[in-house]
């Protein structure tokens, strides 16, 4: 057992815990993003940013990559976290401005104003959809390419990847997109179990932002286009 | 695609097939072919036992390789702070200008292409520009021209025989 | 070269080492050393080469005449440059044309050609020692000096000048329980930048239990303006060599790695020569020396990723994946390459080790200040008369950096800024001028010493574009793993563009200093948490510069193109056509001898008149006709 300071309180945790694991078990919520349970961590988002050490030397780290250790001074929800914290929201909803997820966290967390222009982009890079992928679905069918603000998600060279299994996991996680598709639920080919959905990406940019590349398929994506496309004058 | 597949094979055992030499494996078939064709990062995929995402990946994070082809002769304009300070982005436009083509593009008739770096260490004769590994120091706009047509006459030269 | 044969014991080493040193004792011939590392070449010293070749052929003087082809001296500015010995002269800018002559009146009549004498940009004086030269007087070149000694394709000539001789002394008379202490008390500090006490690395690295440990050498050196590395690694490989071997044997280390960025193909190929010459004399491989070191050494390329100069992201690249750095802890000391322990330092680093066996590091603490010990190599470049590479101990002033050892500033321009430390580092103002160089220092005054860049900027540099320019290499080369360093270099490069094109508004640099500091505190490794070090020093030292865009829509540097336009002074015109010549755009009217004139309509501010100007009747003013957009756009 391995004994350390978390916002004053002495707290004990396993071998091999993370300084957020550690504050779940203590059901100290700490915001985050890129992180879930059934996959590894990433430590992207930088909302689950903590305190740790005391005096100059204090340093921000994301909690959910930080491994416990004796001895540890953590603070949660200092003047310092929190103005990080809303500084990174605030990046984040520049570039998703449309994302319930993250416009909720704003609301959470004081984020009142928006003083970059926004890029209606939708995607915040939080590498959940690769690591589902990669690690639940063993496809790696997507993942990252390009580096800096060049970054991007998408398939080997953009075209439909022989990889995927058209398994929908990576639109399920992403806390960006809101589109939210439960795979064939019907025994015939007509799938209706989508109809309920509102395909956000289709209101904002002409391409699909759809890595089955499949549109047709489901049909939802395409047949609601097509419909707005006959509505507009 | 035989022979280049065979090609791609005898880069991929010259490192003994390890995962760990993707990348200088990657520059192999960059050197021979001057871009990295899709089909042989397929090949180098299938062959190290890697996610073709993850070689795509690699292959896109690092500057130094192209996943388009070049032109037949590589313009490099050095943009380190030095140069910078010394005009390099004047020099960078008007090479653009002359070529009509953007940073990054290859020219229509695919004789040039125009690319960056960010330093290349001789910052003593900036601004340099670096054409098919020649080193051209304290590059000024009007040498540009000159530059340009060194090459030209050499590709009229080269036709005509 | 000759023939390598495998030396196989340390006593064999000693004799070899004589041996060499008395062979080249005994040549009498006098010596041409010519610089021929990548700047020397780009400016033909292999045609200078092969003009004395030619030369000393026809005259039959290969017995009385050697020539000596080394990597770079270090004093750029005067490529190619020849050293003669005995004569102790030094000749710079020579031309192949000039072999002929040197031959002629320098070897054969012992004449001094004064036509290629060194010139101090300030005096007029002209200097034929290397030791009464401005630009070498202060230095202290305790590295790189010996790079105008030895050819570094021969390892023979390393050894002929002592080379070796500390793992020797390391091998027969040190424990690595001895050699680390010694590291420690000699104060050396990681060159690299983070100045990290290297003795106390080591001593980390040699606690750590395992039987396989890595050393890496980082050759990256990603810092745009930096080249001391690039020279070392030409120039003097061996003694980059000898600096790892010595640490692997104190660490317990089995593998070394030099990782060297794939921009510096001469380096590369040195380096690679290098080592393939240690492995077939025995200084590399199993056994070395007929002691229990076990210790081999690969080369690993960059492929174009400033931020791989990270030790974590570094590592990545060296097992085949994107540069991406993670969070430490886990240090790299303790789990490093592959998981095992690691350590690595600097090229410079490295080369310091030798020396300091050596002299002892009693010795080698007596140079520098207090908290920072030993000498430093820094790449003086930009607006300065005597560019190269400056190697003075710490402690020194940039003054005397820049004007007593540098010359000073080109044109009659007035100083206005050093950037130091690169894309990490900030820029620091006139009144910093008198600042001694220690780590320490520079980090109290808003920049940092990393890995030795040092650019020179006079009044014609804007500081606001020259952090544009700074947070647009940022945004490109950040690897984009976490949302405060890829979102906030994209968006504080956003804000600087728009001030510098004239669409900055009140409030922009409230917002640009809190982005600032929260991209210094939340990002993940030291490019994010430093990539807000040119905005906030250039905020610090030049605020008003900023102001003036935003409030007053000028550039008072002249050199935002939205906020200028391009003019002819109607007094100092001379009427001689160069100007409109040079015009790509033809928007110069003019006829010789009658003032030109330039049309704004047409000018697209390429710059090519100025360039062309030799009375300086080209000027950029304050652009009258500017069009404010609401907002602010982004092109």
């Amino acid at each position: 057992m391995i004994t350390f300071k978390m916002n004053g309180l002495e707290v004990q945790a396993e071998e091999g815990w993370t300084v957020f694991e550690t504050a779940k078990f203590y059901g100290l919520e700490i915001p985050h993003l890129c992180y879930n349970s059934g996959l590894s961590v990433y430590g992207g988002c930088r909302l689950c940013l903590v305190e740790i050490g005391e005096g100059p030397k204090a340093k921000l780290v994301s909690s959910c990559t930080y491994s416990v250790e004796e001895g540890l001074v953590v603070h949660t929800d200092t003047k310092r976290v929190i103005e990080a914290r809303r500084m990174m929201i605030e990046l984040m909803l520049s570039t998703a401005p449309y994302s319930k997820k993250i416009q909720d966290l704003a609301s959470k967390f004081g984020v009142t104003q928006l003083r970059f222009k926004p890029r209606n982009e939708e995607c915040v890079y939080c590498g959940l959809c690769v690591r589902m992928c990669d690690e639940q679905m063993n496809a790696r069918a997507i993942g990252f390419q390009n580096r800096g603000y060049k970054r991007k998600i998408s398939t080997p060279f953009d075209i439909k990847s022989e990889e995927c299994r058209l398994c929908g996991g990576c639109i399920y996680i992403c806390p960006a997109c809101s589109l939210r598709c439960q795979g064939p639920q019907a025994d015939t080919d007509v799938c209706n179990a989508c109809l309920t959905l509102d395909p956000s990406c289709l209101e904002y940019y002409d391409e699909l932002q759809c890595w089955m590349y499949d549109a047709g398929r489901c049909g939802t994506c395409v047949r609601e286009k097509n419909e707005k496309d006959k509505a507009r004058p | 695609m035989q022979t280049e597949n065979l090609k791609v094979q005898s880069f991929i055992a010259r490192h003994n097939s390890e995962k760990r030499a993707l990348i200088a494996i990657l520059q192999d078939i960059q050197a021979e072919y001057n871009y990295l064709p899709q089909e042989s990062l397929r090949i180098v995929s299938k062959s190290l036992g890697i996610p073709l995402i993850d070689v795509v990946g690699v292959a896109t994070f690092y500057r130094a390789f192209s996943l388009k082809p070049r032109g037949k002769h590589l313009v490099t304009v050095c943009l380190g702070t030095a140069c910078h300070v010394r005009g390099g982005p004047k020099i960078l436009e008007e090479f653009e200008r002359r070529l009509g083509v953007k940073t990054g593009e290859t020219t229509l008739d695919n004789k040039f292409t125009l690319e960056t770096v960010a330093c290349l260490g001789c910052c003593a004769i900036g601004p340099v520009v670096v054409v098919d590994g020649n080193y051209h120091a304290h590059t000024t706009i009007r040498k540009v021209n000159t530059i340009l047509k060194k090459y030209a006459k050499e590709e009229i030269k080269n036709e005509t025989h | 070269m000759r023939r390598i044969k495998k030396i196989k014991s340390l006593k064999e080493l000693e004799a070899v080492i004589e041996k060499e040193t008395e062979l080249r004792k005994s040549d009498t011939r006098a010596v041409l050393t010519v610089s021929a590392g990548t700047c020397g070449q780009a400016r033909g010293s292999l045609k200078v080469i092969d003009s004395l070749k030619t030369a000393i052929k026809k005259g039959n003087l290969e017995d009385k005449v050697k020539i000596r082809v080394t990597g770079c001296h270090g004093f750029c500015e005067a490529e190619p440059n020849i050293i003669i010995h005995p004569h102790d002269l030094f000749y710079q800018k020579v031309d192949p044309k000039n072999g002929k002559d040197i031959i002629d009146q320098t070897i054969l009549k012992n004449k001094v050609i004064d036509s290629l004498l060194f010139v101090d940009p300030n005096t007029g004086e002209k200097a034929a020692q290397e030791s009464e030269i401005s630009f070498y007087k202060k230095q202290k070149r305790l590295v790189l000096g010996d790079n105008a000694l030895i050819d570094p394709t021969d390892i023979f000539d390393y050894l002929s000048i002592g080379g070796y001789r500390s793992l020797l002394k390391v091998l027969e008379t040190m424990t690595p329980e001895e050699v680390i202490p010694a590291v420690k008390k000699s104060g050396l500090r990681g060159r690299g930048g983070a100045g990290f006490p290297t003795g106390t690395k080591w001593e980390i690295a040699r606690k750590v239990k395992g039987d396989i440990k890595y050393i890496i050498c980082n050759a990256d050196e990603g810092d745009p303006g930096a080249y001391m590395d690039r020279s070392l690694l030409e120039g003097n490989p061996h003694r980059v060599l000898e600096g790892m071997i010595i640490g692997a044997f104190a660490i317990g280390a089995t593998e070394g790695y030099v990782y060297v960025r794939d921009e510096y193909p001469l380096a590369v190929k040195n380096i690679t020569l290098a080592i393939n010459q240690a492995r077939k004399i025995g200084l590399l491989g199993k056994k070395i020396l007929g002691t229990k070191l076990n210790f081999d050494i690969h080369i690993a390329k960059g492929a174009g990723a400033f931020v791989c100069g990270e030790e974590t992201a570094l590592i990545a690249s060296i097992e085949g994946r994107v540069g991406e750095p993670r969070q430490r802890p886990p240090f790299p000391a303790i789990k490093g390459l592959w998981g095992k322990p690691t350590t690595i330092n600097n090229v410079e680093t490295w080369g310091n080790v030798p020396i300091i066996i050596q002299k002892g590091a009693e010795w080698y603490s007596q140079i520098g200040t207090d908290g920072s010990k030993g000498t430093k190599i820094f790449s003086l470049v930009g607006k300065i008369n005597n560019t190269g590479l400056v190697e003075v101990p710490m402690g020194i002033t940039l003054r005397e950096i820049i004007f007593d050892i540098g010359g000073g500033i080109p044109g009659e321009k007035a100083f206005k800024a050093v950037q130091t430390g690169g894309p990490s580092g900030g820029c620091l103002p006139a009144e910093m001028l008198d600042l001694p160089i220690d780590y320490e220092s520079l980090t109290k005054a808003g920049s940092i010493m990393g890995s030795g860049g040092m650019i020179v900027m006079d009044e014609k540099t804007c500081m606001v574009d020259v952090a544009k320019y700074f947070l647009n290499f940022l945004r490109d080369e950040s690897c984009g793993k976490c949302v405060s360093c890829r979102e906030g270099t994209q968006r504080m490069w956003e804000i600087v563009k728009n001030i510098s094109e004239g669409y900055g508004k009140e409030g922009d640099l409230e917002l640009l200093e809190e982005l600032a500091k929260i991209v210094k505190d939340a990002s993940l490794c030291g490019l994010g948490q430093t990539a807000s070090n040119p905005v906030l020093s250039t905020l610090r030292y030049f605020r008003d510069e900023y102001e003036a865009h935003i409030k007053e829509k000028r550039c008072p540097a002249g050199v935002c193109i939205n906020l200028i336009r391009y003019v002819v002074i109607p007094e100092k015109c001379t009427g001689c056509l160069a100007c409109k010549n040079a015009c790509p755009q033809d928007a110069i009217r003019g006829v010789i001898r009658g003032v030109h004139l330039i049309e704004q309509n047409k000018c697209i501010k390429c710059g090519a008149c100025l360039e062309a100007c030799k009375f300086e009747a080209v000027e950029t003013q304050r652009e009258e006709a500017i069009r404010i957009v609401e907002g602010g756009t982004e092109k």
